[in-house]
This record gives structure tokens, C-alpha cells and sequence, in this order.
């Protein structure tokens, strides 16, 4: 029992992190219709951001709780000012074109930051500061439930209800769901959509950087190479909830998550791929629209 | 008070409106009446600046727009009523009100007119946290008229109201449009394919025929101007 309770907690905090970036896929999607790709590369920025600044406020012995929130706020900053301008470089100009060309000009923005870090700092694996310590009032659970478990788990609650709370009652939330449902009618009630447009890229790829922060302090290390895979999955996790749905995300992220997690611990980690994979595949057979998501007659 | 000289715009490389010139005064209800196609729905996205003006001048109040955004002219006061409505589905009616007043700060006075119109249309009071994408059409037509007047349009541009809906509802939302003219001294542009209705509350009207005007005069004359009585009032 102890194991299945340590399996179901090692995946909620895994499925946390995917919903910090699937949200980011699908709040953009749901405004844009664009799938943007380079999102899991704003994550890693974020992780690395949250690596450099907290390397060297350690090596001048900050103490630790200052080093999480400078790094924080660090990483959130400069992750959405990535975001930013790669939406206003990237994609702004492509708003009329065809789908298909700010789609491929995302994958090119993804390539770009890759291989950018990868020159800017290095292809080995960085070793990451433990910036979650280990509580005390934990120890009695520990090798069921760690530390930074539950600091992910209850980081990510919060943010989400801040996020809900955002896009429900203010004023840029409204406009955010208003302009998702109806565009030109947003332009026509005085919405400037660019704005909103901005602001829905800087909400999510700050998520996507605490979503970078904790996980690299979970895991320990970094590279320029995990956005991809996480992007990937908390794509997957999206799409699985119902793209352009913002509860869909989250559901599919924790599902997603769980998944992973038994599928790594009770058959073989060698397996946890094919397993998310599997279970996207069969949602999508039955639910083509994903968990949440609306069907909706799409010209083509 | 909005002044339209020489306009042209159009999508991709053809043109919608051809050279048209309009001028409206304050307090006036002028209609726009033509066959489908004929750019009255462009002539109202081009003075709300989401259709690029091409050439000439539109002017608001003496001061030219023409290369404005569409949220800087809904600050300066012109208001529309799109074509199809375009409620937001998912917004409840209070949420769409609350839409319609986005550009305002005047928290007091928003809650006055929000009581305004839900005076001119008891029924959406009921509504209120009902989502918009579930009302009917003539709820529908209605939110839309009492969210653009949430923004308390100088000019208030309303595109094809009377479409899809049953006489009945028809016949209110031609009375209101009369009642928002006077009680709130608001200017109002109609555009409608139903011309007889058009006609019968408007003070002049302006004839649209292939993106050009081809006739313009008071609303009384097009009533009894054989023509017009022929191509568009069916008599």
C-alpha cells in the first residue's frame, strides 16, 4: 500500500509540473489557434535562469528562503520576456497567414532556443541546487511523500487558484475568455487583442517558469534539452484534456502523470512512454476532442 | 458628426466600397438600405477601423479616424452592433454587459446604465448569469443593442438587427432603437436589408448598390419614391 501511496504522489507532482506548461499550450491556443512549440523552451529558460541566479546568491551565502524568490521572480521575468518577444518577432507578423506558417515558425523558435543555450551555456547535464530542504515534520513519511513533493503539489494549488481567479474575475481574464471566444466582437467592445494577445504568452510562460524552477530543484539537474521532452509531454497533456480548455489541461496533466508513475513502478520505466502514449491514443479514439474539450466544426 | 468622403476599402485585392460619401449629424437615425453584397457591412467595419480604409477621409466629430484602431474609436464613441450579433457564448449576459463598458472606469455610472438597459429589456435581468450562447435569437439580438450600449455610444452603428427574428421581436427592437435615439440622445447608423422597417424609423437614408450610393434622401421621399418602392420595398 505504502508503495501504491508514494507511486500516486510521485505522479501528482510529475502531472503538477505538466499542467505549470500544458496551461501555457493551451491558454495560447485557445486565443491564437496556435500550437506554440517554442513554450517547452520557455520552461527550460526559466530553469536555467533560476540556475544561474541561484548559484551565484549561494556563492555569496544568501540564505535560502531569499534564494528561492529572487530566483522565482528571476525566472518568471525573463521567461516572460522571452515569451514576449519571441510572440511579437515570431508570430505577430504571421497573425493572417495561413495555420500552417506560425506553426512552423514555432518549431523554428524551439530549434533556435535549443541549440542558443545549448551554445550560451553547455550540452552536459548542471547540477542544480536543492533548493527545497528537507522539512523535519516530513521525516516520519519521507519514503512515501518528499519534501519537495509536497512543496511542488502545494505551489502548483496555489498558483492554480490564483490563475482561476485571474482569468474569472479580471478584467484581462474576461477579456482573455472574451477575445478566445470571439475576436473581431473583442475588437468591436474596444479589446486591443495584441495586448491581450501579450499578456496571455506572459501568464503562461511565468507558469512554465516556476513550473522550470521546481522541477529542476526536484530533479537536480538540467540541460538545455529538457524543455523538448517536457513540452512534449505537457503537450500531449493538453491535448489529452481538451486543448483550448483550461480545467481539460490540468485534468490531463494529472491523469497523464499518474499514468507515468504506475506505469513506471509497477511494470518498467522502460514503459512509462508507451503507456501516456497508449492512453492518448485511445482517449482520442473515443473522445476526439479530447477530455474536456469542445467539438466544434472547424472549416477546412 | 461622423463625415464620410470619398471612402474605398475592400478585402484582398477587390474592392467592397467604391468612393462613397456619407455624412450623419448629431441625433440623427440615418438607414443604409441594399441588396446582399452591396458593402453595407464593410461600410460599418470600416468606420470601426477593422477594415482598412483604402482612400478618403472618414472624420468623427471633426477629427479624422480613418487610421485609427478599432479600440481607440470605440473610446471616442462609436459603437457597433455586428452583423450575427456575436454574443460570447461562454460569457454569462452580465459578464457580455460587463464587456460592452470595457473601456470605461466610472464604476457608478456603468452600474446605472447597466440598470438602464436591463429596464429596456426586463427579460435579461432574468438572464443575467445565464450564458449568452444560450439564449435565443431575439435575446441574443437584444444583449448585443444593450452591450454596445453599455460602452454609451456618441454614434451607435447597428448592422442587419432585424435578422432571423420573428415580426414580433422585430417590431420591439425597431421601437427600442427609436426610445435609445431619444432617451439617450444617441446618433444611431442602421444598416438593414428589411427596408420598409429601416425606412419608417429613420429620419434620412442612404441606398447602397454594388459598393457605390446610388440614392440618397429623408426617409419619407424613399417611401414614396417609385424605385425604390420597386427594388426594395416590394410594392
Amino acid at each position: 500500500m505504502d508503495y501504491f501511496i508514494e507511486l500516486f504522489f510521485s505522479g501528482l507532482t510529475r502531472g503538477s509540473i505538466y499542467a505549470l506548461i500544458a496551461l501555457g499550450y493551451t491558454m495560447v491556443y485557445g486565443i491564437i489557434g496556435l500550437i506554440n512549440f517554442a513554450h517547452g523552451e520557455i520552461y527550460m529558460i526559466g530553469a536555467f535562469t533560476a540556475f544561474i541566479v541561484a548559484t551565484v546568491l549561494s556563492i555569496y551565502g544568501f540564505p535560502l528562503l531569499a534564494i528561492v524568490v529572487i530566483a522565482g521572480v528571476a525566472a518568471v521575468v525573463w521567461s516572460s520576456s522571452y515569451a514576449y518577444t519571441i510572440e511579437k518577432i515570431a508570430y505577430k507578423p504571421l497573425r493572417h497567414a495561413p495555420r500552417l506558417s506560425p506553426l512552423i515558425s514555432a518549431i523554428g523558435m524551439s530549434i533556435f532556443l535549443q541549440n542558443y543555450v545549448l551554445l550560451a551555456q553547455t550540452s552536459d547535464f548542471l547540477p542544480f541546487p536543492a533548493l527545497i530542504p528537507e522539512f523535519a515534520f516530513m521525516e516520519p513519511i519521507a519514503h512515501i511523500v518528499g519534501s519537495s513533493d509536497l512543496v511542488i503539489l502545494i505551489t502548483t494549488f496555489i498558483v492554480m487558484i490564483i490563475l482561476t481567479i485571474i482569468i474569472k474575475f479580471s478584467k484581462i481574464g474576461k477579456a482573455m475568455r472574451a477575445t478566445a471566444q470571439d475576436r473581431m466582437m473583442a475588437t468591436l467592445v474596444g479589446i486591443n487583442v495584441n495586448s491581450v494577445i501579450s499578456a496571455t504568452f506572459i501568464v503562461g510562460s511565468a507558469l512554465a517558469a516556476i513550473g522550470g524552477l521546481l522541477i529542476a530543484s526536484h530533479i537536480g539537474q538540467i540541460n538545455f534539452y529538457i524543455g523538448f521532452i517536457a513540452g512534449i509531454k505537457a503537450f500531449t497533456a493538453a491535448v489529452l484534456g481538451g486543448i483550448g480548455s483550461i480545467p481539460g489541461a490540468v485534468l490531463g496533466s494529472l491523469i497523464l502523470g499518474l499514468t507515468e508513475s504506475f506505469a513506471t513502478g509497477y511494470v518498467s520505466s522502460d514503459y512509462e512512454d508507451v503507456f501516456a502514449f497508449s492512453l492518448l491514443v485511445l482517449i482520442l479514439i473515443f473522445k476526439p476532442s479530447g477530455l474536456l474539450g469542445k467539438t466544434t466544426n472547424q472549416k477546412v | 458628426m461622423l463625415k464620410l468622403e470619398n471612402v474605398q476599402s475592400g478585402y484582398g485585392n477587390k474592392l467592397a466600397i467604391k468612393d462613397i460619401s456619407i455624412e450623419i449629424k448629431k441625433g440623427e437615425i440615418i438607414s443604409l438600405i441594399g441588396a446582399n453584397g452591396a458593402g453595407k457591412s464593410t461600410t460599418l467595419m470600416t468606420i470601426c477601423g477593422v477594415v482598412a480604409c483604402r482612400s478618403g477621409r472618414i472624420t468623427f466629430q471633426e477629427e479624422e479616424i480613418q487610421k485609427k484602431n478599432p479600440d481607440e474609436i470605440v473610446s471616442m464613441g462609436i459603437c457597433q452592433v455586428p452583423e450575427g450579433r456575436h454574443i460570447f457564448p461562454e460569457l454569462t449576459v452580465k459578464e457580455n454587459l460587463d464587456m460592452g463598458a470595457f473601456l470605461r472606469k466610472d464604476k457608478e455610472q456603468i452600474k446605472r446604465d447597466m440598470d438602464y438597459v436591463f429596464s429596456l429589456f426586463p427579460i435579461l435581468a432574468e438572464r443575467r448569469n445565464q450564458d449568452g450562447g444560450t439564449l435565443s435569437g431575439g435575446e441574443q439580438q437584444m444583449l448585443a443593442m444593450s452591450r454596445a450600449l453599455m460602452a454609451k455610444p456618441q454614434l451607435l452603428l447597428l448592422d442587419e438587427p432585424s435578422m432571423g427574428l420573428a415580426p414580433l421581436v422585430i417590431k420591439q427592437i425597431f421601437e427600442i432603437i427609436g426610445q435609445i435615439n431619444k432617451e439617450q440622445d444617441t446618433t444611431i447608423f442602421l444598416v438593414e436589408q428589411n427596408a420598409n422597417q429601416a425606412l419608417r424609423v429613420a429620419d434620412r437614408a442612404y441606398v447602397m448598390e454594388n459598393g457605390g450610393i446610388s440614392f440618397s434622401g429623408t426617409a419619407k421621399d424613399m417611401l414614396s419614391n417609385p424605385d425604390i418602392q420597386k427594388a426594395y420595398l416590394g410594392i
